[in-house]
C-alpha cells in the first residue's frame, strides 16, 4: 500500500480570473477609461438600455461597447448603427465573459480614443455574477415581467451589482402583483449600499436620472 | 452552469502543485465552495474525470465542503446564516434589520491534496 500524504495547497479556484480583472482596471484606469458590466436576464433589455445610455451620453463621453453573445452578432450591429464603436464576443456556448475574454476585446479597441466602454454581458442571473471582469462598475437589470422574487432566487447576483435598474416600468399597469417596494426591500437586505433606478426604455421614463447617475460615476472613477 | 472553466481552473491548479511535488497520482482533492454557487457536485465530479484523463489526477475524487452563507446586520452587527431555498425575507434575527451584506458563501477554494 502507498503512503498517501497531503499537500496544502489554499488557493482560490478562480484566483487567476480575478488577478487578471485587477490587471484590467488598472490598465483602463491608466488610460483614462471607465468600463461598466452590464448583467441580467435574457431580454430584460440589456441592448435597449446600451442604446438609451449612448444616446444620452454620446455627446460628452467617447464610448465604446462589448458584447457578449452565445452565438451572433446583431446587438454588435445594432449598437454600431449609433456610431459607437462596438467589439462582438462570442462565447461560443459559454455563458458568462470573464476577463480573459474582455483582455482580448479591449486589445481590439483604441483605449486612447476611448473614456467610457459598456460591457453587455451573456444574458444570464447565475454565471456571470461569479467571473469578475475588470469593469469598476457593476449594474444589473431586473425588468417587471420577470417577476419580484428574483432577488431571492439569486442573491448573488444582486449582492455583488452597485445598481439595480428596474426596467419596463410602463409594464407596471399590467402587473399589478409587481410590488417595486418589496423588490427594493429584498435587495436592500443583500446589498444596503446598492443604488436601484426605476427606468422604461421604451418611454423613456427615468433614463435622465439613470444618465445623471452614471455620469457622475464615470467622472469620479477617471479621476 | 459554469463549471466547465471552473472545473479547468481546479484541474491546472491542482496539476501545478502535483508537478511541483513530484507526486505518482492525486487521490483526492479537497474544496471548499460557497452555498451561494450554484455549482453541482455531481458535475464537478463528471467534467473533472473527463478533463483529467491521462493527468496525474485521473480518477482522483473531489471532496466538496460548502461553507454557509453568513450575511451581518447592518443595524446591530449581528452574523447570522441564511439558506436561500427556504426563506422569503432576509431580516436579521435579532433586531429584524433588513441592510445586511455578505461575509461568507462566495468562497472558490482549494484546501488541499491527497496524492501518493
Amino acid at each position: 500500500m502507498e503512503k498517501i500524504r497531503l499537500i496544502e495547497v489554499k488557493e482560490e479556484i478562480l484566483g487567476d480570473n480575478r488577478e487578471l480583472a485587477d490587471g484590467l482596471r488598472k490598465r483602463l484606469k491608466g488610460s483614462g477609461v471607465f468600463m461598466m458590466n452590464l448583467m441580467s436576464s435574457p431580454g430584460s433589455g440589456k441592448t435597449s438600455l446600451v442604446l438609451r445610455t449612448i444616446r444620452a451620453l454620446k455627446n460628452e463621453l467617447k464610448i465604446g461597447v462589448i458584447e457578449g453573445d452565445i452565438d451572433s452578432v446583431v446587438d454588435a450591429e445594432t449598437v454600431a448603427k449609433e456610431g459607437v464603436p462596438a467589439v462582438q464576443l462570442r462565447t461560443g456556448g459559454f455563458c458568462h465573459l470573464d476577463a480573459t475574454m474582455i483582455g482580448k476585446a479591449l486589445d481590439a479597441m483604441d483605449l486612447a480614443a476611448l473614456d467610457f466602454i459598456i460591457i453587455e454581458n451573456v444574458g444570464n442571473l447565475v454565471c456571470p455574477a461569479e467571473f469578475d471582469t475588470g469593469a469598476h462598475l457593476n449594474a444589473m437589470i431586473l425588468s417587471v415581467p420577470e417577476g419580484d422574487d428574483k432577488p431571492l432566487k439569486y442573491p448573488l447576483m444582486f449582492s455583488l451589482c452597485n445598481v439595480l435598474l428596474i426596467n419596463k416600468i410602463d409594464y407596471l399597469k399590467y402587473a399589478s402583483d409587481f410590488n417595486t417596494d418589496l423588490v427594493k426591500e429584498r435587495v436592500r437586505a443583500l446589498n444596503p449600499g446598492i443604488t436601484i433606478i426605476e427606468v422604461s426604455c421604451k418611454t423613456g421614463e427615468g433614463i435622465d436620472r439613470w444618465a445623471d447617475w452614471l455620469k457622475n460615476r464615470i467622472r469620479e472613477g477617471r479621476k | 452552469m459554469h463549471e466547465l472553466p471552473v472545473t479547468e481552473s481546479i484541474l491546472a491548479i491542482v496539476l501545478k502543485h502535483a508537478e511541483k511535488n513530484k507526486v505518482k497520482r492525486v487521490v483526492t482533492i479537497s474544496l471548499r465552495v460557497g452555498e451561494l454557487s450554484d455549482l453541482e457536485d455531481e458535475w464537478i465530479q463528471r467534467y473533472f474525470d473527463y478533463l483529467s484523463k491521462g493527468t496525474l489526477a485521473e480518477g482522483a475524487k473531489l471532496e466538496i465542503e460548502r461553507s454557509p452563507v453568513v450575511l451581518q446586520c447592518g443595524e446591530c452587527g449581528m452574523s447570522f446564516h441564511v439558506n436561500f431555498r427556504e426563506v422569503d425575507e432576509v431580516v436579521c434575527p435579532r433586531c429584524s434589520g433588513k441592510k445586511n451584506s455578505l461575509v461568507s458563501g462566495r468562497e472558490y477554494f482549494i484546501k488541499n491534496i491527497a496524492v501518493v
